[in-house]
């Protein structure tokens, strides 16, 4: 009569679509969240997920239904102390207790709280962005080889004898051979039990000389031959280098205001994440600059002021010796600069140089972001123009003004467009 | 006999021996039941199901991704607990045990959903009239895939402003005066290749060249159409928007479908669950007397039983309304004793059943009432007392709340007569209904909300007026009538 089911492993997350639905519905909500998240995080934990509120009226499902006011009476449990007739002052905030229930239900919550997972966090950010499948580019070329195993081979050294495979090759071997003289004996066996039984004895002398020539024979299979040698075989592959460094370089001089600022960590937020999608291991290297260079870390980097002149030479120098000192060998090195341009007399031109001479060799990508006030877009800043003639003579070079949150974005689709060419 | 199993642990050949066992004992008490089906999961699963109003399969929406995150939330920080069991109104009777409940509570749940409820849905009038257990699943299974090709064919969000709309509108959708024909998985589909086909079949191109008629020639049509008002908003819509497209017509019928399946839910939500606690009360007793379950099993089985049925006091923090499994409890537990042990009063108040055979009063109550008569037919003076029931009048006019009526002798009938209203069907649903349809000039469609002892809508009104608007591609008109007097401004929402 009843039908017993195990549910248990049939799939879960039903409400899977539903949900995404419900997220996707909410986007703009659930964007401004983000937008706000990223503002307060820190870059490493950038990738993880958070709580979302959502206005509860933003969300309720309209239907016609009673408000307060008119006439109504309502039955509730419980009396103790009334009889008919009491009067009851009204409760302050609504009236009524509710009697239908419906009402005062939970509903002194005004907003709707939930989290989002790590992987609907990353898609939300970057949707903001429009950056389409950032992690599947294939990024250039790879430059380093790692011996791998590549199944057997019939040579090689005594080292990398496979014994196992040796000895499987010498039973099939020893099975194939031996086979065929194992049933001629068996057979003259036999001819030889009849041959003695019947009495005759020169033909069980005969059968017995053969089969002594025949067990010699089996005897004389060698155990392990020659061509049952296996070998493990090992190849050179190449294989990109999964680590990778990233040098944040950012102009802190007065003009570089608090919005700029947030432009710049959006803009290293994107690279760091591609980084982190694309290679094992990101390390993060901040460097700060006015009219001389230091490295410092995260905190001070985007939250510290200071004031002097811009020298931009500074940090790409000292970003340069880092690099030597630490990331020589085995690393695939990214620059992003931010820097609002104000650079003066000799430093654009020299720091241009170094660039060219330098820096962009031993980098994989660099790219400069000019982060130019809304109204003096189009001002071409000194530093500008001298990396605008490095950028036509290398393509590791992409360089974008942007003074909104959105135009951050086509930088990347710089980045992008190269790497896939 | 002997006891079936001591202590906490499960396993499938329990159930299906407590299933037995508990089969028997409602058989002894003539519950007709459909067949039954137990169904294991995760509460994880439980999560999903509450999302679909338990439903096994459902289009996808929006809303139930926000009614699974905020169950999901506030389950992760312990504010609710689940419910150990869903069952839903379907043949085979489809039940739900969390795999986390005790074998005490397992046993608990079968016999209150698999032989409680399912007798309930079996046998209940308003579920025998409006809804066709057979054909539920199939027509999930037809809904779900239509609405998702609907999504294929004319994008997402097409679909969902569809959805929002009749959602909206849901309490609306619903018949309570006709048998809607059974839907099967076969029937919709033919139905709809038929639609197609009559569309093609009559295809002519001549058709374009016909002069049209101008509007002095035609015959004039009836002044007011629809001749009657119409309660089933959605239907009408259906049936007479002028500019649905015919699949936005079949997902309006979708929506309108599923609220007339949920109606008699929600309109014998006291009795269903009070039958469905008595009948897991009076059988584990049973069980109990035959020496089948232990004494630890009836323990925890009445712990359960009666954090079911408390019901805290109208100032108390728990409190949250009536609950209707403790009222339904009560009444039906208090019809069985006015049947075996009637008092005086008893005899006073219900003639016909004081002292009758209790399992046929039972029977014919569950299967001829819904909450509204039910409360209104056999709530007792003795369950008014025990209850403490007092009603509360809610004047505008008056600057207090006063108590109407208390349980006390002059109190009994008015505060029956009240409970039973508070389930009436005009208490939960604003009386909002078609009046007129403007097919020969604006095409505007014109709604009339009755207003009854001066309750206003709320302002989300507008909302759904925009949403119906949305469904009916011209201007829509909200008025407000007392009585035979249109009050306040006429609410609208240009085409």
């Amino acid at each position: 009569m009843l039908h017993l089911i195990d549910r248990r492993p049939s799939s879960r997350g039903r409400s899977a679509v539903n949900r995404e639905r419900f997220l996707r519905r909410y986007k703009s909500h659930i964007q401004d969240a983000v937008r706000k998240m990223v503002g307060e995080r820190k870059l490493a934990d950038m990738e993880q997920g958070g709580q979302v509120r959502v206005p509860k009226k933003d969300i309720s499902e309209p239907s016609f239904g009673f408000a307060h006011g008119g006439d109504r009476e309502f039955v509730l449990p419980g009396n103790r102390e009334f009889v008919a007739g009491d009067h009851i002052p009204r409760p302050q905030g609504g009236g009524g207790g509710g009697g239908n229930g419906s009402a005062g239900e939970g509903e002194s919550e005004d907003a709707f709280v939930f989290s989002l997972s790590r992987e609907e966090f990353m898609q939300i950010f970057f949707d903001d962005l429009e950056l389409p499948n950032l992690a599947r580019t294939e990024l250039g070329h790879t430059e380093q080889k790692r011996s791998v195993r590549a199944g057997y081979a019939k040579t090689g050294v005594p080292a990398n004898l496979a014994i196992v495979r040796t000895l499987r090759q010498s039973l099939a071997r020893r099975i194939a051979l031996g086979g065929s003289l194992a049933q001629s004996i068996a057979e003259l066996e036999a001819e030889f039990g009849t041959a003695a039984a019947t009495g005759h004895a020169k033909r069980a002398a005969e059968i017995y000389a053969e089969l002594e020539r025949i067990g010699r024979r089996r005897g004389e299979l060698p155990f392990i031959d020659e061509p049952d040698l296996r070998y493990r075989n090992r190849v050179m592959r190449p294989e990109p280098i999964a680590r990778a460094v990233m040098f944040c370089l950012m102009d802190v001089s007065a003009s570089m205001d608090e919005d700029k600022k947030d432009l710049a960590k959006r803009f290293f937020t994107l690279l760091y994440l591609f980084l982190t999608r694309k290679y094992g291991q990101v390390d993060l290297v901040f460097i700060r600059h006015t009219d001389d260079a230091e490295e410092v870390d995260e905190d001070t980097f985007f939250h510290d002021t200071r004031s002097g002149g811009t020298v931009v030479f500074s940090a790409l120098d000292l970003a340069e010796k880092i690099r030597a000192e630490r990331y020589a060998r085995g690393w695939n090195v990214y620059c992003a600069q931010a820097s609002d341009g104000d650079a003066f007399g000799a430093d654009p031109a020299r720091s241009a140089r170094f660039l060219r001479e330098k820096l962009l060799p031993a980098t994989r990508y660099y790219a400069y972001l000019e982060l130019a006030s809304s109204n003096s877009i189009d001002h071409v800043s000194a530093l500008w123009s001298e990396y605008e003639r490095v950028a036509d003579s290398t393509d590791n070079l992409a360089m974008r003004k942007a003074s909104e949150r959105d135009q951050i974005y086509p930088v990347f689709r710089e980045l992008f467009r190269k790497e896939s060419q | 006999m002997s006891v079936i199993s001591h202590g906490a642990d499960w396993d499938f050949d329990l159930i299906e021996r407590y299933d037995l066992e508990i089969g028997k004992v409602a058989a002894e008490f003539g519950l007709d039941t459909y067949p039954n089906q137990v169904e294991i999961i995760t509460s994880e699963q439980m999560l999903d199901a509450y999302a679909s109003s338990g439903l096994p399969i459902g289009y996808p929406h929006w809303s139930y991704g926000k009614e699974f995150i905020r169950n999901e939330q506030a389950y992760r920080r312990g504010m609710q607990g689940l419910a150990y069991e869903i069952v839903i109104n379907s043949s085979p009777c489809i039940a739900y045990l969390m795999e986390e409940n005790t074998m005490t509570t397992q046993a608990l749940v079968i016999a209150h959903a698999c032989y409680g409820h399912n007798s309930f849905f079996k046998s209940n009038h308003l579920f025998r009239q409006w809804t066709d257990a057979e054909a539920i699943l199939d027509y999930l299974v037809f809904a779900r895939h239509y609405v998702m090709e609907c999504e294929e064919r004319h994008g997402a969000e097409a679909v969902e402003e569809v959805l929002d709309a009749c959602h909206a509108l849901m309490a609306h959708g619903v018949d309570r005066y006709r048998r809607p024909a059974a839907p099967t998985l076969k029937a919709e589909t033919e139905r709809l290749k038929a639609r197609e086909a009559h569309r093609e079949r009559e295809f002519n191109d001549l058709w374009r060249t016909v002069p049209t008629i101008t509007r002095e020639k035609r015959k004039p049509r009836s002044e007011h159409f629809p001749a009657e008002p119409q309660e089933n908003i959605l239907y009408f819509v259906e049936k007479h928007s002028p500019k649905l497209e015919p699949w936005q017509r079949e997902l309006v019928r979708i929506v309108r479908k599923l609220a007339q399946y949920f109606d008699p839910q929600a309109q014998t939500k006291v009795m269903n669950e009070g039958w469905a606690t008595f009948w897991h009360y009076t059988i584990l007793n049973r069980l109990h007397e035959k020496r089948l379950v232990d004494d630890g099993f009836m323990l925890e089985f009445l712990k359960s039983h009666t954090n079911v049925i408390a019901q805290p006091a109208y100032d108390s923090k728990a409190y949250s309304g009536l609950n209707p499994y403790a009222l339904g409890f009560a009444m039906f537990s208090d019809l069985r004793r006015i049947c075996e042990k009637p008092t005086a009063e008893d005899r006073a108040w219900f003639p016909d059943i004081a002292g009758g055979d209790w399992q046929k009063t039972l029977d014919f109550a569950m299967r001829n009432f819904k909450d509204e008569s039910f409360v209104g037919q056999y709530l007792s003076p003795r369950l008014i007392r025990e209850f403490h029931l007092f009603a509360i009048a809610d004047h505008e006019s008056e600057r207090d709340l006063v108590v109407d009526s208390i349980h006390d002798e002059h109190g009994y009938k008015r505060v029956r007569k009240l409970l039973s209203e508070q389930h009436a069907h005009y208490m939960r649903v604003p009386d909002v209904q078609v009046i007129r349809y403007d097919r020969d000039g604006d095409r505007s469609l014109t709604l009339r909300h009755h207003r009854r002892r001066g309750r206003p809508l709320t302002d989300a009104a507008a909302q759904v007026v925009a949403h119906l608007r949305r469904l009916w591609g011209f201007s829509v008109r909200l008025e407000t009538w007392d009585g035979e007097s249109r009050i306040g401004d006429v609410m609208e929402c240009a085409a």
